[in-house]
């Protein structure tokens, strides 16, 4: 185990930092184990341990070290975990360091030191902007092969292959106040709403509260170190019980009226799974009004070979040592343009390391930071350019020269400055993320060179305060003051009255005038020498972008798309604003007239485990079973989903294929007995004195005069003539009905019905329930079906002239009290028996036992489509798609002549709907009465040795009939009525089939069997 | 992640919702009636307004009830929400579509 020798010795005033160096912690980096301390980030503790190589880029595998301190982190993506755990491209810097912990580096082959792909730097002339674009699109048949290579060669992490094991879960909260981020602005924010009683929701991606205050030794509060404030106001919000405190947890996504996402690690940082604890949980936030106090990111500066490992933000190199008493390097460079960059110097020197020099881009730096700095005896260069930096796997110097007044060129030769780390400050980017996913506008400010908030998008009165380097501003005194009154402000709005508590007073360092060049100048332009690295991910350099503008683009939507920059993992959270910026420059203009891309969630990566939280597997979609299933399941059904009910689709005994189970349940259901569960078709409860007129306009047929105990098919139109469902429809009484629909449209049709009764005829009176779930179906047919009926039935004369087809009878069957329905679906003698669901399975086990002498046979779906496809039947969403009508379906009969209106009879007669070359329901016989059609099929008049071929139609429906000892199938064929008797051609591959149009009838066309 | 506001339930999430297009496009009383061209446009013509609009919506998954609302199409605002039979309230429907052009 090595040892942590780029750790800081506890400093007598300034602490040793946030981590408990009394807990050190094991951890492996690509098999290598090392140590750290509780309190770490992984890429903390591989620094503490001189680790700077992390990683290889994307496109040319130079070599990369950690850049940032969080979120922005662009270089340092890992692997971690192994297994189905294992999880890529996550950012060392937001790592929590836990025992065991197990990381890899990524994107490097066949090791991080020696990677092969590195080839890739040396021919970058051959990998410039657009380099897909204008590379692989011809021959456009080779994509497929070239973006195989591609996406080997230049790969993240891997993604696990098997399922996820840990367990996830939604939450939902509906604060009064919501603030995102928990430094100086969000406490103090969270602190003035938390005392009014307001409900507050206070959510930080990191593990500690304190946002930058945790990474500065420069800032007192009330005379105290800024961390002592922190935890004073944490332990106050904590004790507030409307207070919700997240630590850990990512606000990501800022949808419309105020929702807001956000992902909290709840066990990531312990490396274990915790019994009844779900590995993350997705927050579900709707805020009466929001706070987003995100703070703001660094950005690097752009000069040659600027990705040199032990390159990095000047607030992550102080971060380092402040927070985590980690040297980043001994030999500190420090490049600036900005007073912030010299609190890193000063943090560095403090501790006792060499600050080789501050190269300041500004000519003539002041202030009391400068002057500390030069008290030191620190060098400053001021007006200096950073040419350009060397070193491998680790900085080794870098080049500096005078640059002219302007900063456009060199006015002297360079010399090499030797150093292990350099710290660079370019300024800073109020983090606008989710400002700007709230549809909020921004504005450029020319004071900070960058994005500020300038209008929030409103709509609904949901408001939001941006607050804090988020808003742009400068001091920690400001942030905290402003915090105070966005959090009292928005918790006043919801109704307290609470006044506001006095803004602590906060020493720090003042600061003066910035200066802001997009690229750094050297001897030569950029491109002639070296890169100058804008996107570390995505690898676009400064002449990539200066390329794509002299070649045409101007939007930056395009740009971002050609050089892809901004499109990495990190969403361009450290380049975006430096590639405006160079964009402009290269265009003559202003950054406000090249725009800024479009911000969109989630702000970090976030697992897909946790959108999907528990609706996954079981509980994606529900699963609806009926009352016998099961004994569907003890009797070996196989199951088919129709719509999210199982039902058994055939019942194969030992040995049997399905073809031969359902020839079996065929012949038994014409010539013994067959039993379906036909207990998931939708069923509706029509009441109220306008039922029957209702019905009328809701079905094609007539209505009004249907007998009490009467049934009625009925086929239910659109508005645009087109088929939507049918079923059958029985009369309970005068102003009640029992309406069936099919299986997967129930809840469309019911939707539909109560369209029409809320928004068309609101006048009617009449109630629609679902009782779909209230009652169980055992459907019996076949020749010996009204015996069996009448051994558990006494009270019901099943006589053919007491109980004809079409009707209903109320009685009891195997003691059960039942509703028994003469309807068939099989053109055979049936009877179809309701019962309340929870006699479901009784009925049927009396059925089966009753049943046995007879032969009876269970079958499923399959049999049941193969046996009303005998039979010529329809089902809706098989031989129709919705464009078909009932014209088309051969089913005028059904369509009354005589009623002034219903759902879709002025549909009927618009003129496309009475062509007589439409697709029309016909039935197709196959030469060889063995040859079965696949479903969907297309069928052609004229045969042409390959295709394109003149399409007719499709087959809907193909079976083997065994009833009729041949196979049969129904098709859609333009002008198909006309067509019976012509041989046509169904080419599938390899083959072609012939067949003939018929009727859609196979079997007993005059429909002798109904009544038994 | 809108909240539409039913008018029998209150503000709701737009999930618990089903949306109903353009409102105050009345069946015509009698269908017959209607030229192929009136028929068409009660059945398939809506406008794509951008701005305030007129739409319904369905508490699918509350209330079941339908309702209309006319809400902005462009900020999401929600301007008004009423019963079915209501009046449509007096709230000047511009396309910005037309204004930007």
């Amino acid at each position: 185990m090595n040892r942590q020798t780029n750790r800081f010795a506890p400093h007598p005033t300034l602490g040793g930092g946030r981590i408990d160096r009394s807990s050190p912690i094991g951890f492996s980096f690509d098999g290598q184990r090392y140590s750290g301390y509780a309190g770490d980030t992984l890429a903390s503790a591989l620094l503490a341990n001189d680790v700077h190589l992390v990683g290889r880029s994307f496109k040319y595998h130079r070599p990369r070290g950690i850049l940032g301190l969080g979120a922005e982190e662009p270089n340092a993506l890992i692997q971690l975990a192994r297994g189905n755990r294992s999880e890529p491209n996550l950012r060392a810097t937001q790592i929590e360091l836990f025992d065991g912990l197990d990381a890899a580096s990524q994107n490097r082959w066949p090791s991080l030191k020696y990677d092969v792909g590195a080839v890739n730097s040396a021919l970058h002339r051959l990998f410039p902007a657009g380099f897909y674009y204008k590379t692989f699109m011809w021959p456009a048949s080779m994509w497929m092969t070239y973006e195989e290579v591609i996406r080997n060669a230049a790969g993240l992490g891997k993604a696990p292959e098997g399922p996820d094991p840990d367990r996830y879960e939604h939450m939902h909260a509906h604060p009064d106040v919501l603030i995102v981020g928990a430094g100086p602005a969000g406490l103090a924010a969270a602190l003035a709403a938390g005392r009014t009683g307001a409900r507050v929701v206070l959510a930080d991606e990191q593990a500690e509260f304190g946002g930058s205050l945790l990474c500065e030794d420069d800032i007192a509060i009330d005379g105290k170190p800024a961390a002592d404030w922190v935890a004073a106001v944490v332990a106050e919000l904590a004790s507030m019980p409307e207070v919700t405190l997240l630590p850990r947890t990512c606000v990501h996504g800022y949808y419309d009226h105020n929702y807001l996402l956000a992902a909290e690690r709840v066990t990531d940082h312990i490396g274990a799974v915790v019994p009844n604890t779900p590995r993350q949980r997705l927050w579900k936030i709707r805020a009466r009004q929001v706070v987003l106090a995100t703070g703001m990111l660094e950005r690097p500066l752009v000069f040659r070979d600027n990705d040199r490992p032990g390159i990095m933000l000047s607030t992550a190199a102080r971060g380092y040592a402040v927070r985590y008493g980690v040297a980043a390097g001994r030999k500190p460079l420090i490049v600036t343009g900005h007073d912030d960059g010299y609190r890193t110097a000063l943090a560095y020197a403090a501790r006792g390391a060499q600050v080789v020099a501050v190269v300041d881009l500004r000519p003539e730096p002041k202030g009391p930071l400068v002057e500390a700095v030069r008290q030191k005896g620190i060098d400053i260069l001021a007006g200096y350019s950073a040419t350009g930096a060397f070193g491998g796997h680790r900085v080794e110097g870098v080049d500096v020269a005078v640059m002219t007044p302007d900063g456009s060129g060199l006015a002297r030769a360079t010399r090499r400055i030797g150093c292990d780390l350099v710290a660079m400050c370019g300024g800073f980017n109020p983090t606008v993320h989710l400002f700007s996913q709230s549809r909020g506008k921004l504005r450029w400010d020319d004071g900070l060179d960058a994005f500020v908030p300038d209008r929030i998008h409103d709509p609904v009165g949901a408001p939001q305060a941006s607050v804090g380097g988020a808003a742009g501003t400068q001091t920690i005194t400001a942030a905290v003051k402003d915090g105070i009154k966005a959090g009292l402000e928005a918790a006043r709005a919801t109704g307290s009255t609470a006044r506001q508590p006095a803004a602590p007073k906060v020493e720090e360092p003042g600061s003066g005038e910035h200066r802001t060049l997009w690229v750094l100048p050297s001897e030569k332009p950029v491109g002639h020498q070296g890169k100058h690295f804008v996107d570390f991910q995505n690898d676009v350099t400064a002449a990539d972008l200066g390329l794509a503008a002299r070649e045409g683009y101007r939007s930056i939507e395009h740009v971002k798309r050609y050089t892809t920059t901004g499109m990495g993992t990190d969403q361009g959270k450290t380049s975006n604003i430096n590639a405006l910026g160079i964009v402009a420059a290269t265009l003559g203009t202003d950054i406000p007239s090249v725009g800024t891309t479009t911000f969109r969630p989630p702000y970090t990566p976030t697992t897909i485990g946790v959108y999907g939280g528990r609706n996954i597997g079981k509980l994606f979609d529900p699963v609806r079973t009926t009352a016998m299933d099961a004994w569907h399941r003890a009797n070996g059904a196989k199951f088919e989903h129709v719509g999210q009910w199982m039902r058994p689709w055939y019942y194969p005994k030992a040995g049997e294929t399905m073809r031969q189970a359902v020839d079996r349940e065929c012949l038994a259901a014409r010539n013994a007995v067959g039993i379906l569960d036909a207990s998931t078709l939708g069923k509706i409860d029509v009441r109220g004195k306008d039922a029957a007129e209702f019905l009328n306009r809701a079905y094609t047929n007539a209505w009004l005069k249907l007998g009490i105990g009467k049934c009625r098919y009925g086929l239910m139109l659109k508005d645009s003539g087109f088929v939507m469902d049918d079923g059958v429809t029985t009369r309970l009484a005068e102003d009640h009905f029992h309406m069936t629909t099919t299986t997967g449209g129930a809840a469309a049709v019911l939707g539909h019905l109560e369209e029409h009764l809320q928004t068309e005829w609101p006048d009617l009176e009449v109630y629609l329930t679902s009782v779909t779930e209230q009652w169980a179906v055992a459907s019996i047919c076949g020749p010996k079906c009204r015996d069996l009926l009448a051994e558990l039935c006494d009270d019901i004369d099943l006589a053919n002239e007491a109980f004809p087809f079409m009707s209903m009878k109320e009685g009891t069957v195997a003691g059960i009290p039942a509703r028994v329905f003469r309807i068939s679906f099989t053109g055979e003698l049936s009877f179809e028996i309701n019962v309340p669901r929870r006699y479901g399975s009784a009925l049927w086990n009396a059925l089966m036992a009753a049943g046995e002498k007879h032969g009876i046979t269970p079958y499923g779906t399959e049999s049941m489509h193969v046996l009303r496809a005998e039979r010529g039947f329809v089902i809706v969403g098989q031989e129709t798609d919705g464009s078909v009508t009932p014209t088309d379906l051969g089913m005028d009969w059904i369509v009354s002549k005589t009623k002034t209106d219903f759902i879709g009879k002025r549909g009927l007669s618009r003129p496309d709907l009475m062509l007589s070359d439409r697709k029309q329901l016909v039935g197709l016989l196959t030469e060889d009465p063995t040859e079965v059609l696949p479903e969907g099929a297309q069928i052609v008049a004229q045969l042409k040795p390959q295709p394109p071929m003149v399409m007719l139609g499709h087959v809907t429906s193909s079976y083997y009939s065994a009833n009729c000892g041949r196979s049969i199938a129904m098709a859609l064929i333009k002008g198909g009525h006309g067509r019976k008797g012509e041989t046509l051609s169904v080419p599938l591959a390899g083959k072609t089939v012939r067949v003939t149009v018929t009727d859609p009838i196979f079997f007993d066309p005059e429909g002798s069997r109904r009544d038994g | 992640m809108q909240l539409v506001p039913c008018p029998w339930c209150g503000p709701r999430d737009d999930a618990e919702f089903h949306y109903g297009a353009e409102a105050h496009v009345a069946r015509p009383s009698v269908p017959a009636d209607c030229s192929d061209a009136e028929w068409e446009a009660y059945l398939y013509l809506r406008r794509n307004t951008k701005g305030p609009f007129a739409e319904r919506w369905n508490h699918a998954h509350g209330c079941r009830r339908w309702f209309n609302v006319i809400r902005d199409t462009y900020t999401h605002e929600v301007l008004a929400s009423y019963k079915p039979g209501e009046a449509k309230p007096d709230i000047g429907e511009t396309d910005r579509a037309q204004k930007d052009a």
